[in-house]
This record gives structure tokens, C-alpha cells and sequence, in this order.
């Protein structure tokens, strides 16, 4: 059980609302407001974005570019949740996040999150280059103004264009070894960018009742479920030549191309599926199904591109 | 008699999760200040040799 779970827990010793609030996280509910699975991501992508780049890097200081583009976007997830607070209270998939659950303070959260991202801004601008400082404070600022604070409460659109903010940081991480963009960054950008509709929309689609009583104007709140699965299908058709992308108009190899057509067409076929089945329980085992791939689906692409990175570096590879 | 008002007596749990949040927290700012060094030298590179004598 975390902490923030046994803050709620009445049966706790910690439960006492008469008693005065005091600090109750620990250190695992501060790294819970990182949003640490959605840094996983950012970690894996801004690293391809970096071994994509031409020229040497020195290993200690990609390193620590890579930990401030982490952190930084951990930094964005963490005012994400102190803004959103009252939001996720409302719902059941976010309502054991530390500061809903009581175990963060929003003022600590707040504190937290500006911190981080003043330090990891800086802190890359210093051991990279300001391009790149400058890139990770507008991407922060992009998730949590111009999506959190404004496009989420606004528009059904909003996780469409939000999803630039997580679409970013492979184009950072070019950046931090280069100081400019290419065009392989910005389709790898494009690529989380059409990526993130239908696999958003697919949870979205489940939770879509939590959504309403929270007020989130989500697309099946809004056009409704089936107008959903629609605009899933064709996100996912649209991913497929978006995908191949990078391999076909720039520098990622025969791995990645077959990868990318493989995971895009069984991502596709999922779609298609979801948009038959409407109903029941079928219709909520293919949108989990659609939201799991869609997971796989980036790990594999940005996977296979990794790997093409490094196979020269391999020790067989070097015995040639 | 202090004139600040006094934090609440802290349960044992509380006491405990306390210690631990300040333990973490010595040790990230442990892990700074080598990241830090690290760092500087990383970009120093050989001119960390480059100096007067």
C-alpha cells in the first residue's frame, strides 16, 4: 500500500482529521508526482533523439542531458498534478495520486514542480546548450499552460494538440548534442504526435464516465464513443506511412522500416477491431488491448532504432 | 516558552516517515553535488590539466 493509500486508509494512525496537517510524503509519493512511467518514455525517446544525432557525445554529459530532460518532464507531470488536483480526486484511476490522497500538500507540490523545472532548464543549458535549455522550457510550459491550465478544460482536441508536449523530446534530445533540429527528430516528433489520439482516446474511451463527472471535455464525453473509434481508426491508419517515415525519407534502417510496418498494420488491425466491437465487454477488452499495443507499439519502434544505433558499438562489430 | 506555535506531537509512523523523507532528501543532494563535480570535469575535458603553475 503507498502512503498516499493509507493517508485515506481511516484505519490508519495517520487518519485524524482533527489533528493539525503536517508534511506526510515520503520520498516515493514526490517521485510519484514525476509521473515516472510517462518519464520512461520521455528517457527512451530523447535517447534516440540523441543517438540519432551526428557527431560524438560524451557519455557523462549525455548522461546528464538525458536526467535533465527526464526531470524536466517529470517537473511538467508534477504542476500537472497540483493544478489538476481537485480533478483527480474525482476520478478512480487518478484518486490515490499524493496530493488527492493527502500525502502531498499542493503548496509542496507546487514548490516541487517549479523547482525542478527552473533547476533541470538551467542545469541543461549549462552542460548542453541554451537551444535545447530553451526547447525543454517551452515544452514545459506547452504541457502544463497550454495543455493543462487551457486545452484540457476547453476543447475535445485537447490530448491532440497537448500531445505535442510529449511528442518533444526526442527533438530536445537532438538538440542537446547538435543545438539545432533535423529532419529525423521532427518525424519522430510527428510520429508521437499522431501516435498519442489513439492511444489516449483508446483509455478514454474506458473511463470515459470519469471523464463527464469530472468535467474533461474528452472526445467520447463530447462526440460520444463511436465518433471515437472513428477518429482511433484513422489516427492509427494515418501512423502506419507516419511511422515508416523516418526509415523512408530519412536515416532509420531496414530493422526499423520492418518494425514500423509490422507493429503499424497490428496496430491499425486493433483499431479496426475497436471500431467494430461497440458493445460490452468485447468493446472494453479491445480498447485495453488498442491502449496496450499502442504502448509496445513506440517501444518497439523507438527500439529498433536504438538498436540500429548501437550495433556498430557491438564488440562483433568491432572485430571486423 | 517559544512565541512560534509548536508543531504538533508526531505519532511514531509519522516520525518514521519523516526521517526517511530527510534521509532521501540528504542523499539526492548527496547525489547532486557528485553530479555536479562529475560534470564539471566531464566539460573541463583535458583542460582540467591547463592551468598555471
Amino acid at each position: 500500500m503507498t502512503i498516499a493509500a493509507e493517508r485515506l486508509d481511516q484505519s490508519s494512525p495517520a487518519f485524524d482529521e482533527e489533528r493539525p496537517t503536517i508534511a506526510f510524503g515520503t520520498a516515493r509519493d514526490y517521485y510519484e508526482l514525476l509521473k515516472p512511467r510517462v518519464m520512461q518514455l520521455v528517457i527512451f525517446t530523447a535517447l534516440v533523439g540523441m543517438l540519432t544525432a551526428p557527431g560524438p557525445i560524451n557519455p557523462i554529459l549525455g548522461f546528464a542531458s538525458l536526467l535533465a530532460i527526464a526531470v524536466g518532464a517529470g517537473a511538467s507531470g508534477c504542476l500537472n498534478m497540483w493544478y489538476d488536483a481537485s480533478i483527480d480526486a474525482l476520478m478512480d484511476r487518478t484518486s490515490k495520486r499524493p496530493i488527492p490522497a493527502g500525502a502531498v500538500k499542493p503548496g509542496e507540490a507546487l514548490a516541487f514542480g517549479m523547482t525542478l523545472s527552473i533547476g533541470s532548464v538551467l542545469f541543461l543549458g549549462l552542460i548542453a546548450n541554451w537551444q535545447a535549455a530553451a526547447f525543454l522550457a517551452f515544452t514545459i510550459f506547452f504541457y502544463v499552460v497550454v495543455y493543462t491550465m487551457w486545452l484540457k478544460h476547453w476543447t475535445a482536441q485537447n490530448i491532440v494538440i497537448g500531445g505535442a508536449a510529449g511528442a518533444f523530446p526526442p527533438m530536445i534530445g537532438y538538440m542537446a548534442v547538435t543545438g539545432s533540429v533535423s529532419l529525423e527528430s521532427f518525424l519522430y516528433f510527428l510520429l508521437i504526435f499522431v501516435w498519442t489520439p489513439p492511444h489516449f482516446w483508446a483509455l478514454a474511451l474506458v473511463k470515459s464516465n470519469e471523464y463527464a463527472r469530472a468535467g474533461v471535455p474528452m472526445l467520447p464525453v463530447v462526440a460520444g464513443p463511436n465518433a471515437t473509434r472513428l477518429q482511433i481508426l484513422l489516427y492509427s491508419i494515418a501512423l502506419i506511412p507516419v511511422g515508416m517515415a523516418p526509415a523512408l525519407i530519412s536515416h532509420a534502417g531496414l530493422l526499423y522500416l520492418v518494425v514500423a510496418t509490422g507493429f503499424g498494420v497490428v496496430l491499425a488491425y486493433y483499431a479496426y477491431d475497436l471500431f467494430r466491437k461497440r458493445e460490452g465487454d468485447e468493446a472494453r477488452k479491445a480498447a485495453f488491448r488498442l491502449f496496450g499495443t499502442s504502448i509496445l507499439y513506440l517501444f518497439a519502434l523507438f527500439g529498433a532504432r536504438l538498436v540500429e544505433q548501437l550495433l556498430p558499438f557491438l564488440p562483433w562489430s568491432l572485430m571486423k | 516558552m517559544s512565541i512560534y506555535p509548536q508543531p504538533p506531537d508526531l505519532t511514531e509512523e509519522e516520525l518514521r516517515r519523516r526521517n526517511a523523507r530527510s534521509r532521501a532528501l540528504g542523499l539526492f543532494l548527496g547525489a547532486l553535488v557528485i553530479l555536479f563535480f562529475i560534470v564539471t570535469i566531464a566539460k573541463l575535458g583535458g583542460n582540467v590539466m591547463n592551468r598555471p603553475i
